[in-house]
Parts: C-alpha cells; sequence; structure tokens
C-alpha cells in the first residue's frame, strides 16, 4: 500500500530528494573554486566599508567528510526505506524491527519463565520472582481497566473479592485471560413487561442482597424475576458458565440502586474483556494468571512481599 | 596558499582560479623540554591515571565508578544514582563550563594547553612518534627517504604502538559502563558483544585518528571552544606573547656578540626560528595572539632555552598581557589586575553551583519516591460509605543493601491506608507499590468534591531508621 494518495507523489518526493543530492554534489564542485575579483588572496567581497573577506581554504579532509555524508546518504536510501516509498533493498520496517526486539527478549526470558513450567498456581504465587512478573505484568496489561491494586472501578470487576463472573479458579483466570470474555446482558424490559413491572422486578432484584427495597414492589416483582432467572438463576446466585452476575451479594459491578438496575433492564449491558491470547504468551499467561489468582486468596498469600 | 594559476577554459587569456579547499600540510612538531612541557606531562599523568586507573578501582564488592545503562544504575564509589540524579550532571557541567571560563578569563587557554584530552593525547601519541622515528629533523628526513627496512620498522612499530593504545583507550573507556574485569574476560575469550566491540573499536580509533592525524585540525577545525575563547579574553588575560619591543628588530646575527648589551638595531630575537617549530599548530607566535594558538607554551620553553645560550634574559616570549605589554606593568601590577570583576564573577559562580551541588550530596536521602495516582479510577466509593483513591508508589532504593521502608499518609482528618504497608526493597532496586487510601465518609462530606492536597510519609527502618521522604500528592472526592 502507497503511503500516499497518488503514487505520483512518490515519485515527486523520490525525484525531489535525489535531486537535493546531486544539488549538494554540484554545490560541492562548483564552490571550490572560484576566478578571484582580487589579486590579494581576497574574495573581493567587502562588508561595511572595510570588511573584507580573506580566502582562507577549508582542509581537504573536510570535503572528504561533506563528499562521505553525500555517499552516506545515497546508500542509506538504496538498503533503507526513505525514497518516496521505495521499501529498500534490506526490506526493513519498523514493525519488523520491533517483532524481532520482542522475539530476542523473549529468547532472553525464556530460561526464567523455564523456571516456571513445573510449578502449581499456589506455588507460582508464593514464588517471590513469579510474583514480581506477575504484578509487572499486571501493571501493563490490566492494571488500565481492573487499577493498579486490582479492585477495579465502575464496570471494571474487582479481582481481588471472591465474586467471579466467570470463575476464580486458576485455570478458569487463565482462559478469561488467554481468550477474553463477552458478557452480554439483553435488553429484558420487552419481556419483563410495563415499566412499573421493571421497577418492580428492581426492587426484587434488590432485595436478594437484603439492601434497602420497597416490600411490595419486590413482592410484586418477583414473578416477572422469572425471565431472569434463565441466566441468573432462581435464586439470582448467577450462572458462571453465562458469566451472568450473582445478585445476591451486595457487589453492583455496574452500579448500585433502583435506577442502575432499572437502567440495566431496560438497555442491556454489552461487556468486553479483551483476549491477551495474542499480546502475551502462555508462559507469561501462566505467570500473570496465577498473580490475579492470589490476590483473592487469603492474606498471608497477598502479604508475600519478595 | 594561494594556488598557481590555471589556465582558462577560452580565448587562451590566462584565467586565475582560486582553490576554497586545500591539503593541510602535516606539522612535524619538534620535541621540547622545559618548566611548561614539564607541568604539561604531570597533567598528562594526572588525568590518565584517573582515566586508565579508575575503572580497576574496587568499592565493596563492585567497581567503584561503573555506570550501568542498561540497569540505569550509575555507581560513583560510595553513591548510587538513579536516572533521576542527572541534575548532579548539569551541576558537573556547569561546574566544568565556569571552571573553563574563569581560567580562561585568567590566563587564556590553559585547558587546552595542559589538560584537553585532544593535548593530551596527541602529546602521548607524539612520544610514541618520537621512541620510533626520532626528533623533527629524523622525522622530515624519514619522510622524504624511500621504502626500505629502516623506514618499513619504524613506520610499523609507531602505527603498532599507536594501534595498541588507541585500543587500550577504547578497552577503558567501555570499562565504565561494562565492569571491566569482565570486559576484560570477553576480550580474552573472543565473546565481546556488539554494542562493546563497536564502542572499542569506535573509541579506540577516534583516538587514533585525533591522536595520530588529525591533531592540530580538531582545535582549528572542529573544537568550538577555540573559537569562543576570544569572548572570554580581555586585556588583562594572560596568553602566550612575544615581547617586540625586545624581541625586534629580530635577526642580524652577524651585529651582535654573546653576553653584550644590545644596541637600538638588533633585538633579542636570533630569529632561529625554533619557536614555530616547537609550535604544535604550526604558527609563528610572534605574529601575535592567533585563534590557533592553543597556549602550550612549548614556545616559551624553547627560547628561554635560546636566551640562556645567548646570555639573554629568558622571558623574551612569556605569559603576559596585552596590557601588561603595552604598559611594561610589573608583575605585582599584573597580579593585582586579576581580582576584576569578571574574574569575581566567574568565581563566585563557581562557588556557589559547587556548594550547591556539595551540599544536595550531603543531605541526599538514600532512598526516592515517586507518587503517581492510579490511572484508572480516580476515586471509588467502598464500605459503609468511604472513599477510596489509588496511588502506585515507586521506592528507589539507593543503598545496596536491602531495606525496609514504611508507608503513611497525612494531610486529611480520619485518612488512613487500607492496610498498613511495610515493604521490602533490594539493593539497588525500584519498585512499585500500589497503596489505597481511604477517607471516612464524615471527613468526605465536609470536604469539596474534588482533588485535595495530601502528603506521604515514606520512612526507613532498621538502621538508619527515621529517615523520611515526603512526597505531595492530591486526593480525589468524586461528585
Amino acid at each position: 500500500m502507497s503511503d500516499f494518495f497518488s503514487s505520483g507523489w512518490s515519485i515527486f518526493v523520490a525525484t525531489a530528494t535525489i535531486l537535493g543530492l546531486v544539488a549538494c554534489g554540484v554545490l560541492l564542485i562548483i564552490a571550490s573554486r572560484r576566478q578571484p575579483s582580487a589579486a590579494d588572496n581576497t574574495t573581493g567581497h567587502v562588508w561595511d566599508e572595510d570588511l573584507r573577506e580573506l580566502n582562507n581554504p577549508l582542509p581537504l579532509w573536510w570535503m572528504g567528510l561533506f563528499v562521505l555524508t553525500i555517499v552516506f546518504a545515497g546508500a542509506y536510501l538504496a538498503m533503507y526505506p526513505g525514497l518516496g516509498s521505495a521499501k529498500g533493498t534490506l526490506g526493513w520496517t519498523s514493525l519488523g524491527e520491533h517483532a524481532a526486539e520482542v522475539a530476542q527478549t523473549r529468547a532472553a526470558m525464556a530460561p526464567v519463565y523455564a523456571a516456571f513450567t513445573g510449578m502449581t498456581p499456589e506455588q507460582l504465587a508464593k514464588d517471590p520472582k513469579a510474583h514480581a512478573i506477575g504484578e509487572r505484568l499486571f501493571a501493563n496489561n490490566c492494571a488500565q481497566c481492573h487499577g493498579a491494586d486490582a479492585k477495579g472501578s465502575k464496570g471494571f470487576p474487582n479481582l481481588t473479592d471472591n465474586d467471579w463472573l466467570w470463575g476464580g479458579s486458576y485455570d478458569t483466570i487463565v482462559e478469561t485471560n488467554t481468550k477474553g470474555r463477552e458478557g452480554n446482558m439483553p435488553v429484558m424490559a420487552p419481556a419483563v413487561g410495563s415499566a412499573e413491572d421493571v421497577r418492580n422486578v428492581a426492587h426484587y432484584v434488590l432485595s436478594l442482597s437484603g439492601s434497602p427495597h420497597n416490600e411490595l414492589y419486590a413482592q410484586l416483582g418477583k414473578p416477572k424475576f422469572a425471565v431472569c432467572a434463565a441466566c441468573h438463576g432462581p435464586a439470582g446466585k448467577g450462572t458462571q458458565a453465562l458469566g451472568a452476575p450473582n445478585l445476591t451479594d451486595k457487589i453492583w459491578l455496574h452500579g448500585w440502586g433502583e435506577e442502575a438496575i432499572m437502567a440495566m433492564v431496560n438497555n442491556g449491558k454489552h461487556n468486553v474483556m479483551p483476549a491477551h491470547g495474542e499480546r502475551l504468551t502462555p508462559e507469561q499467561i501462566r505467570v500473570l494468571a496465577a498473580y490475579v489468582w492470589s490476590l483473592s486468596q487469603s492474606q498471608s498469600v497477598t502479604a508475600a512481599n519478595p | 596558499m594561494p594556488s598557481p594559476a590555471a589556465p582558462g577554459p577560452a580565448g587562451g587569456d590566462a584565467v586565475q582560479v582560486i582553490r576554497l579547499y586545500r591539503s593541510e600540510d602535516k606539522i612535524h612538531p619538534r620535541a621540547v623540554d622545559g618548566f611548561y612541557a614539564r607541568w604539561r606531562w604531570a597533567f598528562v599523568a594526572l588525568t590518565q591515571i584517573v582515566f586508565y586507573g579508575l575503572p580497576w578501582l574496587n568499592w565493596g564488592e563492585r567497581q567503584a565508578v561503573l555506570f550501568d545503562l542498561g540497569a540505569r544504575r550509575f555507581y560513583v564509589f560510595g553513591l548510587v544514582l538513579y536516572p533521576q540524579d542527572f541534575v548532579y550532571l548539569t551541576a558537573l557541567l556547569m561546574i566544568s563550563a565556569f571552571g573553563l571560563f574563569l581560567f580562561t578569563a585568567v590566563a587564556g587557554r590553559l585547558w587546552c594547553g595542559y589538560a584537553c584530552p585532544q593535548t593530551v593525547y596527541t602529546e602521548m601519541f607524539m612520544r610514541i612518534e618520537h621512541w620510533f622515528e626520532g626528533d623533527r629533523n629524523a622525522r622530515l628526513k624519514l619522510e622524504k627517504a624511500p621504502w626500505g627496512f629502516n623506514k618499513l620498522w619504524r613506520k610499523s612499530g609507531k602505527q603498532a604502538a599507536w594501534i595498541a593504545l588507541g585500543l587500550w583507550t577504547g578497552f577503558t573507556f567501555v570499562g565504565y559502563f561494562t565492569p571491566i574485569h569482565v570486559l576484560g574476560g570477553e576480550v580474552l575469550a573472543l565473546g565481546l558483544g556488539p554494542w562493546e566491540s563497536f564502542w572499542v573499536l569506535f573509541y579506540g580509533f577516534a583516538t587514533y585518528g585525533n591522536a595520530g592525524y588529525m591533531r592540530e585540525q580538531v582545535c582549528k577545525y572542529m573544537c568550538p571552544y577555540a573559537r569562543f575563547q576570544s569572548a572570554m579574553f580581555d586585556r588583562d588575560t594572560l596568553i602566550v606573547s612575544y615581547d617586540p619591543a625586545r624581541g625586534e628588530p629580530r635577526g642580524k646575527n652577524a651585529l651582535r656578540k654573546k653576553g653584550e648589551a644590545r644596541s637600538a638595531e638588533v633585538g633579542d630575537c636570533i630569529d632561529c626560528g625554533l619557536c614555530v617549530q616547537v609550535c604544535p599548530t604550526g604558527i609563528d607566535i610572534r605574529d601575535g595572539l592567533q585563534y590557533e594558538c592553543i597556549g602550550c607554551a612549548a614556545c616559551i620553553d624553547v627560547c628561554n632555552g635560546v636566551m640562556d645560550k645567548m646570555g639573554t634574559p629568558q622571558g623574551l616570549i612569556r605569559y603576559d598581557t596585552e596590557n601588561g605589554l603595552e604598559q611594561r606593568l610589573t608583575r605585582a601590577q599584573r597580579w593585582r589586575r586579576v581580582l576584576r570583576p569578571r574574574v569575581l564573577v566567574y568565581s563566585v559562580v563557581l562557588l556557589v553551583i559547587c556548594s550547591a551541588l556539595l551540599w544536595n550530596i550531603a543531605s541526599r536521602h538514600s532512598f526516592r519516591v515517586d507518587v503517581v495516582r492510579d490511572r484508572a479510577s480516580l476515586a471509588r466509593l467502598v464500605e459503609d460509605g468511604w472513599i477510596e483513591n489509588v496511588y502506585r508508589l515507586q521506592i528507589m532504593n539507593a543503598t545496596e543493601a536491602p531495606q525496609r521502608y514504611r508507608i503513611d499518609a497525612d494531610g486529611l482528618p480520619g485518612l488512613k491506608l487500607s492496610q498498613a504497608t511495610v515493604v521490602e526493597i533490594g539493593p539497588a532496586e525500584a519498585r512499585w507499590v500500589a497503596v489505597s487510601l481511604r477517607l471516612p465518609p464524615e471527613a468526605a462530606q465536609q470536604l469539596k468534591p474534588g482533588a485535595h492536597p495530601m502528603h506521604w510519609h515514606i520512612s526507613r527502618e532498621g538502621d538508619g531508621a527515621g529517615e523520611v521522604v515526603v512526597e505531595k500528592s492530591t486526593f480525589v472526592l468524586p461528585r
């Protein structure tokens, strides 16, 4: 693909570049000798009445350096991309260099990760080195959404409590990390019924966790919850296989209270955890998952600072 | 040097052409000994013992001076410096600059003449040249001689010694960045990394090329300092000067007899030309101050020798000031003029920067802290209406032992850490620690939404306890 709208621009830029280089050479040749306009070894230029320019020749090695820069420019343009949209004979790209550097770093890190291969998640979580690497991986890849302390914020789950949308076992965390997750709460208002029904079901949901609610509304909403139970379960305990949250605890990922719940029922929610299988190697994901897993385990594990 | 006329293209009339580039003549300075030459050698010895010797010096378990670019730690004897300490480099450069200004204002290009690497290495390379090829006259003869065994071994011997010295210099230079014992092992095992090889060879080549071949060309055409020195000179600056009142009229050697008082027709200068022969930049000091003059005082040394032989007093060429020459100032009068505003201002500035640097290093903490607010969430509501903010603290241990640090915060009523935090950080290690702060609901209600200034207190535990670093940050209350 050309970087330009029309290949004519590429030709124009390349021509201008080559002409510029040639002009440098020509200028050097023209400027290397001149006819004196005065016999006293000056160039004949006089400024401000008496300032004259003495012919004080530059050393030849300086001219050599100048020629060298022109030769360098020619060789560089032939080998590297630079002349319009020409690729250069080396086929160098910044993407290729990045990929090569990543591969090099991974090769250098391979022995470090090799030491972790035989370890169980518990051992990984307790290993100070693995813990430190996991912490850094988390800071670079996860903290943007889940926060530096992994406690998340609205819309981004807290990873340190024991409330898991998709399951908190080590293997599930690995899977979540590798393949990503896509949580989908459909627009349920048509299935629930009228606006009043939606309000009633919201109060029923609030009642499940013992949050402040209107008892009458909740009673009225209870039968309407049947449509919700398909995913959240008859008792509202959620279904981790579907990523349907538990509604009976006091953890409100997308907001708490009547309004927030009604908004969910009316508008639905589509929340995505991106897949990291492409960005991170399986070895990195193992170490990272062990770190994340350790955050929700007992204090003795999390407090094990290296 | 004007070039000869070139034939014109048309008409048959010879059209004059001047060339604006020319091949520089090689300068073969004559070796010189004397008071100033010995001072120069003293500075060669001093600077090079430090340069070549320092990487071999150990401080505890490690190299005393090591700039570990990969780990971004810079060890200078007992100091462990982080990239954040680069301000010290600024201070060092300012001290160098003002030092240069001061010395130059007082006595001209002292730096150029005695301590500049270009001068120092040229001096060393010329000494090697002298060993193999002899002094000026012998070298000039060797240059003209046809190639034969004598010329071959002298030239190749010189080249071998030059290359060896150049490579050793390159090796030493890289030894400041890679531990020199490790580097030595790598060289012996032929296992030098690509960048190490490049820098050893490049720095070695630069030394060889600059000190062996470029020499005065560097001073004349490359060095910016050579050109802006004139801004620091004034009429009371000591410069290497020829005293024309004493020396002229020069020559007329038929008229002079040893030890006799000079009449007006003969000056002290016998026009022997030695001052030109010893000059490393190939100028004639008798033409007065020139930008090429690096102030090496070789002409003073050699002329003093001639004056001794002639039985005339030394100092026909000497360190003197323009005013001194014109007004025939005595030494005491010249000394008094040293204390002029320019010199005093440079001295005071130099003193201030030096003391600021020393004070700063002396009162330096053994660790640094950077506070970064969490980039994901400003604030969050947690159980019972408490407000929580998350921070990442980078704690940088600038000692070479593991340390424990206690993290505390204050500045808002009831502010506390979500959990008490003491972190242990390895030697010369920097770690990011995620910490969260909580504010009770009653305090939160009394404050306006927005950012409120607060402070972190990070204190070192164990030995050296009581050392506290205070960092400013903010606590955000949501709307």
